[in-house]
């Protein structure tokens, strides 16, 4: 029987995690992941799962020890935040070429520094091109649904699956949550079996060689053709998970956006705020939709393009700045997507609720009107925006350069 | 364990890899793999060892084998470890399986310190090889903790007004000593049944193992390739490098030299150690004698503590 509860984001994790009963959990504390790991420890010592459990002393070792599991042959689990993400940096990359099925919850943080605590995307952004598959969750619900969804997506696509949820948002706040039963969810999962394991000492592999330029590219050939056929695994186990449990996933989702003129895209929390600004825009006379951006990685190139064409102004939500000097890394992305198409909307990049920065629907619902005039054929203006920032005292000379003056 | 029996073992690491003619880490890696009895998974660190044995499409290793990074071997067979456990617990394994990690000592020492730390204090079975060779060899030859004071490398060269290495190499064996692991030893390749002994005992033992290895690096030390294991035993003639176990904390030298050797032989050998020789650097060679003294007395303190004196 399927359980309605209510539960918060990192609660249903762990939850997921006790149902999936993984082999071995390498987990590390960080704020504001800590609940996930502390909460399946539980399930640990009171023999509810039979998983072994690595409490290792950094992040890097998290992943490190991830790598030596699922390379000896065992499905393994993490989960970790900010700068335990920049940690592991260097691993991250390495799970991903030696195709390990790793499924990691990713409870996102801004990036230090300065240290803070709340959500921002900056520290999986920092990941995007680590060759992980990248989950955003934009609620409870989802977040649950996704980390069952991930364990498939990461044995079938032979790679390893973040799954985001924003840090004291998703991971704290309490939402009603259908929960199913653990049979059908282990029923659903099914037993790992790995294509290759240390452990099998009868059939010896050598894993991660050193590997020269005779090779070396072949080898990232292949992984990127991994990457891109993942999109078609993660559909597929979404159409399995649609009849197994009934909810319906996709890779981008659309809201209200079929007949709109100006669109939002956005990912994660904020997801829930713009819905309810498209609805007061709508109100107020303005045809707004939402592109919700579920799948990061792959990035859903042809699914953007068709959600977005018809749209004259779109305004990506970043939650992350790239440093690039010319906004957040989605915003860029989104540009580059749409740049195929012969009448492109006009794209303006905002960047908003770095390190936890509230955004409320009236912030949206002005977004909604500054896309109105752009699409109302006035001029597009600044192609980066910084939503919900004090822009005075922010933006300052250098400081030799005020000395000599 | 004779010669015999041991030629008898099939090969583990094999030929054809690139290791330097004189080079001692494969060496140190088949005697690991001889002495042990149980079926092994590897872990090796970024290092020679890792360089020349799995140039793709090509590997040496006959048995299971992992190289994630430079600073992770501990940790990541900290997870192959657990990952056994987790499936002889689930039933879905019944091999009885042994665990090896090989280090360099930029891998060990430096870099890797806080992983192997980790790994030891969480108490995984298994047996860490630190292969030391007084340097970052792999990258061509700098300084790494382990690098004896007044050693020539290219990052502590000797200058106008350095003698080489200005500081004293850290004591990694006593470090692990302090995590009060079941089994800690140092060896040399050149008394093979002393070490080969001490690897079983190592991968006998109920928890976390350590042999810190000296492997003198013909390029990076300077010698005639043929001198290799003569030199291993010279590290351990002059009490540079004592052979001797700790188990369960109590000390146990393995093997005594019959007459302690000027640690100054040792480093003649050494081209690494050329620039030391004038009467400049006379308080130099003192202090490092003096140096090697108090370490070697230290020692013997130990294991007449433990009323472990050698036979």
């Amino acid at each position: 029987m399927n359980r309605m509860v209510v539960l918060t984001g990192n609660e249903v994790e762990a939850e997921a995690m006790r149902q999936i009963n993984p082999h071995v959990v390498a987990a590390y504390p960080i704020t504001p992941q800590t609940e996930i790991i502390q909460l399946f420890t539980g399930y640990v010592v009171d023999g509810r799962v039979d998983t072994e459990l690595i409490r290792v002393e950094s992040e890097h070792s998290a992943m490190s020890a991830c790598i030596g599991a699922a390379a000896a042959g065992c499905r393994v689990m993490t989960a970790t935040s900010s700068q335990g993400l920049a940690l592991m940096w260097e691993v991250l990359y390495i799970a991903a070429s030696l195709r390990l099925p790793i499924v990691m919850a990713v409870v996102n943080r801004a990036l230090s520094g300065n240290i803070n605590i709340h959500c921002d995307h900056s520290d999986s952004m920092g990941a995007r091109d680590a060759g992980w598959v990248q989950l955003f969750s934009s609620n409870v619900q989802e977040a649950y649904d996704t980390m069952i969804q991930a364990v498939r997506v990461a044995e079938q696509a032979c790679l390893p699956v973040m799954v985001m949820t924003d840090g004291f948002l998703t991971s704290h706040e309490a939402e009603p949550v259908l929960l199913y039963p653990d049979d059908q969810v282990r029923a659903f999962i099914g037993p790992y079996r790995p294509g290759y394991a240390l452990l099998d000492v009868d059939h010896p592999i050598t894993v991660g060689p050193l590997d020269f330029h005779d090779y070396y590219f072949e080898h990232k050939r292949s992984q990127a053709a991994a990457i891109t056929d993942a999109a078609g695994v993660i559909d597929q186990v979404a159409r399995e998970f649609e009849q197994a449990f009934g909810s319906r996933y996709h890779a981008v989702e659309p809201y209200r956006l079929h007949d709109a003129t100006v669109g939002i895209v956005a990912i994660g929390s904020t997801c829930g705020t713009a819905e309810e600004a498209v609805d007061a825009a709508r109100s107020r006379g303005i045809a707004a939709g939402l592109l919700k951006l579920r799948v990061f990685r792959p990035f859903p190139l042809p699914q953007i393009v068709a959600g977005l064409r018809h749209v004259h102004a779109v305004a990506v939500m970043d939650r992350s700045d790239g440093m690039a000097g010319w906004g957040g890394p989605v915003g860029v992305e989104i540009k580059a997507a749409l740049y195929g198409l012969a009448e492109r909307p006009t794209v303006i990049d905002y960047v908003y609720g770095l390190g936890g920065r509230e955004i409320t629907v009236e912030d949206l619902v002005e977004v909604c009107e500054e896309l109105h005039g752009i699409a109302d054929g006035q001029d597009g203006g600044e192609p980066v925006r910084y939503l919900g920032v004090r822009e005075e005292g922010a933006i300052h000379e250098p400081e030799n350069a005020r000395r000599e003056a | 364990m004779n010669l015999k029996t041991l030629a008898e073992k099939p090969e583990r690491l094999t030929g054809g890899h690139r290791a330097c003619a004189g080079c001692s880490a494969p060496v140190v890696a088949r005697q690991v793999l001889m002495a042990a009895e149980h079926p092994v998974v590897v872990g090796c660190a970024t290092s020679c060892l890792e360089v020349v044995t799995t140039i793709f499409p090509f590997t040496a290793w006959k048995v299971p084998y992992i190289h994630c990074a430079f600073e992770n071997v501990a940790a990541t067979i900290s997870g192959v470890e657990t990952a056994y456990r987790a499936l002889r617990k689930r039933g879905e394994l019944d091999r009885d399986i042994r665990f090896v990690a090989f280090g360099g000592d930029g891998g060990t020492y430096d870099i890797g310190l806080q992983s192997l730390s980790g790994a030891l204090e969480r108490g995984h079975r298994f047996l860490y090889i630190c292969y030391d060779n007084e340097g970052y060899m792999n990258t061509g030859i700098q300084r790494s903790g382990a690098t004896p004071r007044g050693a020539q490398t290219t990052t502590s060269p000797a200058g106008k007004t350095t003698p080489g290495k200005t500081e004293r190499r850290k004591n990694l064996t006593d470090c692990v000593i302090a995590h009060h692991i079941p089994y800690v030893a140092q060896a040399v390749p050149t008394l093979w049944k002393d070490f080969m002994t001490k690897v079983q005992r190592g991968l006998d033992a109920p928890g976390p193992a350590f042999i810190n290895v000296l492997s003198p690096c013909t390029l990076g030390w300077g010698f005639d390739p043929s001198l290799t294991m003569e030199i291993a035993r010279l590290a351990v003639e002059t009490c540079f490098w004592p052979l001797y176990e700790v188990v369960d904390g109590r000390y146990r030298l393995t093997y005594r030299p019959k007459e302690k050797r000027p640690f100054r032989e040792w480093m003649e050998k050494q081209e690494r150690f050329r620039h030391l020789f004038t009467d400049a650097n006379q308080p130099l060679l003192d202090q490092l004698q003096a140096e090697v003294d108090q370490e070697w007395e230290g020692l013997l303190r130990q294991c007449e503590d433990s009323k472990e004196v050698v036979e």
